[in-house]
């Protein structure tokens, strides 16, 4: 038997063109629609940049400080645009250093493309100058990867890479360019495809689990709806709204299913987690029926499994099979897209109001605003606190803006408090948890939306990992806001040592730079808060900038982040303190 | 949960591909499960390759790696199976001093008495050949091993399933959609 393996579209008759592998490669980027991209040059892929500097006027590359900062601000990109982000590195050292973010962008879900130049063909495996399998080492953080040594192969190669990393579940892909396959000429006809035959990005919706779903909602007394990035990548942020409306369902998020529903929505109960919110967590332990869609039940989510949502039963809408029943057992699975999968619930589902259920979250939100939220946002104590900067940008932004966070406790205050009024808008590094990944993910995310406010919300950790990225928002004019919450301490982890290692604090303390220096040594206005009176002006003057502006905001050194559920304790266990 | 660890058989149908089986070791060693065997081939279908895996897991650990496995995008199918489920055979190869044949005549019976095939002779050295399930091939090796061994060589278990594989209708399907 003889069967295609990929799907293309349709050939077009006599449209060949003799032109090298490396123009190729610039042909295929624009036919994908790719505007922007972000890398760095070497060796092994300037025949790429050569034709690059040719066709500038319709494709822009960004020069990153650091390769990895070009895969973080893909990542940007892509997040808040849905579009695929690329990233561009030479072989050896450049290649490595995409891993980070292609690690990031695997456990995300985020749409990719990284593009490496490799040595020649005839030098492979001979350990030639900045030669590194990086095939090899990107296998496990990538959802596809391959080497193309062939000019002839890279048209059908990098369509499929674009096929592979924004269908189904989109996630990262590799594709490594051997230098002789970059300067040959061939024949060159671009075609899209369209589908791969040992691959199925979407499985099919099985009416009966839609329908099994539906009974199981339609008797819930105490329904819970837990969404994640799921609703955002399928696009189904309408659909989730019904549902929640129609049937008044307290509904719960992951930290990157954030700014899905808009934060002020009645119904939008907060998010669930480590450092969530106080109501959805202990709930999930009382409620009968619990609604998880587009959401893979991370361990940071669930704490202790033997404990989590056992009362209930549990429903889970992915796309991706392999998420049923990983960590949490399902009674009805529905596989699917969300968007497709949630348009045929709607229907079935019965018109209702949970009141007294939607009460509790009421009364549980009433105690953790009297016991964390009202110290967090309005402190009375003297040193400033990360919440109140982020009640100060809410209000200038009016919860219109991109959050860009790191990772630290100023990410978790910002994905609690910042307000969401549009989706795509809380972008942050959730599975790997990757400091450095703020700043630049800031600069894509600013390029991609130009018109959109964008905040990076950092820490004087992660801020550190990729500071030099301020060159390239000076050079490219990228009018990102930067916001700095300095403790001068690795917070998170001084935290932890606080709570669980008798605050011996080992190798958590910093001794900082003058950061304000180093924003106006990259000709970017800056300015540094240490009172609570200076705040709002500040903000104000941030936000009102049409171009870049950097803020450091110095906070209380040894705040802490609550409520809190400790590592491998059940969610019933939330601390508030 | 403490579920029984079994023999699980599993069998991978993808693309032939240059860098799959780096991708589905990954996949095994992430998850600290040691692999028994492992076994590639061309399948019964032109261009798709059969892995044929045998690991000792828990059925619901099974599962959840086939999950990852299909995930990959250029598996097909990958499925496990029971021993029940499977007919399965290994094959090993022994070499051996010639001179033996002749000095100790029991070695003629052992052979002849499990199957096993002689591939070669000459002066200095024979090779046998035997196929069958694991049991048989360490019992032969034991016998053989009181007179002395000079190779020994045994494959991964090959196994086809009692029950269909729809892969040339998934196949199928693909081209027709
Ligand atoms: C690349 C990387 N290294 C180490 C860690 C572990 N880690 C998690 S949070 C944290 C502290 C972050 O400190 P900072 O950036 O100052 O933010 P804060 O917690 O103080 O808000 C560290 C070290 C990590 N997440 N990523």
């Amino acid at each position: 038997m003889n069967t295609e393996t990929i799907k293309k579209t349709q050939e077009v008759a006599d449209k060949t063109e003799r032109i090298t592998g490396s123009e190729a490669i610039i042909r295929c980027l624009i036919a994908e629609g790719v505007d922007i991209l972000y890398g760095y040059p070497g060796g092994a892929i300037m025949p790429v940049y050569d034709e690059l500097y040719k066709y500038q006027d319709k494709i822009h590359h960004v020069l990153t400080r650091h390769e990895q900062g070009a895969t973080h601000a893909a990542q940007g990109y892509a997040r808040i645009s849905g579009k695929v982000g690329v990233a561009m590195a030479t072989s050896g050292p450049g290649a490595t250093n995409l891993i980070t973010g292609i690690a990031d962008a695997q456990i995300d879900s985020t749409p990719m493309v990284c593009i490496t130049g490799q040595v020649f063909s005839n030098l492979l495996g001979s350990d030639a100058f900045q030669e590194t399998d990086i095939v090899g080492i990107s296998t496990p953080v990538t959802k596809w990867n391959h080497q193309v040594t062939k000019a002839s192969e890279i048209p059908e190669v990098i369509a499929k890479a674009f096929y592979i990393a924004r269908s189904g579940r989109p996630g990262p892909v590799l594709i490594d360019i051997t230098k002789d396959a970059q300067v040959s000429e061939f024949d060159f006809q671009y075609r899209k495809c369209t589908g791969i035959r040992s691959y199925v990005p979407v499985p099919k919706t099985n009416p009966e689990s839609v329908k099994a779903a539906a009974d199981l909602i339609n008797a819930a007394k105490k329904p819970l709806i837990v969404w994640g990035q799921g609703v955002i990548l399928g696009k189904a942020e309408n659909e989730l709204k019904a549902i929640v409306e129609k049937v008044g369902i307290p509904a719960a998020w992951t930290i990157l299913g954030a700014s899905a529903l808009p934060t002020t929505h009645p119904l939008n109960v907060g998010m669930v987690g480590m450092h969530g919110n106080y109501a959805p967590n202990k709930l999930t332990n009382e409620c009968d029926v619990l609604i998880a869609i587009g959401m893979r039940f991370d361990d940071r989510v669930t704490g202790k499994l033997d404990t989590y949502a056992k009362q209930a039963k549990i429903i889970h809408f992915d796309i991706d099979p392999a998420e049923i029943d990983k960590n949490v057992k399902t009674d009805v699975a529905v596989l699917g897209d969300s968007k497709d999968s949630l348009a045929k619930l709607l229907p079935l589902l019965n018109e209702k109001s949970h009141d007294s259920w939607l009460q509790e979250f009421k009364d549980l939100y009433k105690i953790e605003f009297e016991k964390v939220i009202k110290n967090d946002i309005s402190p009375t104590k003297e040193g400033l606190t990360m919440g109140e900067v982020l009640k100060q940008i809410n209000i200038e932004t009016k919860g219109n803006a991109a959050i860009v966070s790191d990772v630290g406790q100023h990410q978790m205050i910002a994905c609690r408090y910042a307000d969401f009024n549009i989706t795509k808008s809380n972008i942050t590094s959730g599975g790997l948890g990757t400091m450095g990944f703020a700043l630049p993910a800031a600069i894509g995310a600013k390029m991609a939306a130009p018109e959109r406010e964008v905040v990076a919300i950092i820490g004087d950790g992660g801020y550190q990992m990729t500071i030099q990225e301020l060159g390239t928002i000076f050079q490219q004019k990228a009018a990102v806001k930067i916001v700095v919450l300095n403790n001068e301490f690795l917070g998170m982890v001084r935290q932890w040592q606080q709570l669980f290692f008798d605050k011996r604090y080992a190798s958590t303390e910093m001794t900082n730079p003058n950061f304000v220096a180093i924003a106006e040594g990259y000709y970017i206005k800056a300015r540094k808060v240490t009172k609570r009176e200076e705040l709002a002006d500040a903000v104000k003057e941030m936000i009102a900038s049409k171009d870049s502006y950097f803020l450091e905001v110095c906070v209380e050194k040894e705040d802490n982040v609550f409520p809190m559920i400790p590592a491998g304790a059940s969610v019933s266990d939330i601390r508030l303190s | 949960m403490n579920e029984d660890i079994k023999t699980f058989t599993i069998s991978i149908y993808t693309e032939n591909n240059i860098g799959l089986l780096n991708r589905i070791s990954a996949i095994f060693q992430r998850r600290h499960i040691n692999i028994e065997s492992l076994t590639t081939s061309q399948s019964e279908i032109e261009g798709v390759n059969r892995f044929v895996i045998v690991v000792n897991i828990t059925e619901s650990q099974a599962r959840k790696i086939i999950g990852q496995f299909e995930k990959q995008v250029e598996v097909i199918r990958a499925y496990y199976h029971k021993d029940e489920d499977t007919i399965y055979t290994e094959s090993c190869m022994f070499k051996i001093k010639s001179a033996l044949l002749f000095e100790e005549p029991q070695i003629q019976n052992i052979i002849k008495e499990s199957n096993a095939r002689i591939v070669t002779v000459n002066k200095e050295f024979f090779v046998l050949e035997k196929s069958g399930r694991r049991n048989e091939i360490e019992s032969l090796r034991r016998d053989l091993n009181v007179f002395g061994i000079m190779q020994f060589v045994r494959a991964g278990r090959i196994a086809v399933t009692k029950d269909e594989m729809k892969i040339t209708e998934m196949l199928l399907a693909f081209n027709n959609q």
